[in-house]
């Protein structure tokens, strides 16, 4: 899993049917410092809003499992707000 | 996924099964400032009405080859949708 920051939407109207109705949302990755590091389209499963530090899985078969699907081309999805963390202590 | 500006198209006539009618553009994946990023790639079209200009996200690896209705064919990249809009939110 990785830590990002919701930063932003897509609206996609015609898109593969597992999209329909889930808000994709543009997150960056951050790094250990917690500075932007590239970024991801993640399919929100949790209600993350702009701004928001959050976990991303980025792994098909727990993406599927999350939308209770068993095949589908879904990968990332946000599973977690994320209320606090450290690194490189 | 990662957004992608369809720049091209390819045909191909001859194609490994599971491929027939699958239409392949030629994207170019874009930051999420949508300014180009990296080399283009191929992607299937799985949504059938992307075209060239035209704003999309796509994916990668396995899963490209779960979004085409045949499932499981050789293809690396997958178009999955055409975008609307991308609001950023926050500039950082």
């Amino acid at each position: 899993m990785k830590v990002g920051r919701v930063v932003g939407t897509v609206v996609s109207t015609i898109c593969n049917e597992i999209f329909e109705g889930r808000r994709l949302l543009v997150c960056d990755l951050l790094d250990e410092n917690g500075e932007p590091e590239g970024y991801t389209i993640a399919v929100d499963a949790v209600g993350a809003g702009a701004g928001e530090e959050v976990l991303i899985v980025d792994e098909g078969n727990s993406a599927r499992q999350i939308v209770g699907r068993s095949w589908g081309a879904i990968r990332a999805v946000v599973v977690g707000v994320v209320d606090d963390w450290s690194a490189g202590e | 996924m990662q957004l992608g500006r369809v720049v091209g198209t390819v045909v191909a006539t001859e194609k490994a099964d599971g491929l027939d009618g699958v239409r392949f553009l030629i994207v170019q994946p874009l930051d999420k400032e949508q300014r180009p990023s990296g080399r283009e790639v191929v992607a299937a079209d799985a949504v059938a009405m992307a075209g060239p200009g035209e704003l999309v996200y796509f994916v990668s690896s396995r899963e490209a080859a779960e979004a085409l209705p045949v499932r499981f064919v050789p293809v690396d990249h997958a178009i999955v949708g055409i975008v609307d809009h991308v609001h950023l939110a926050v500039d950082r």
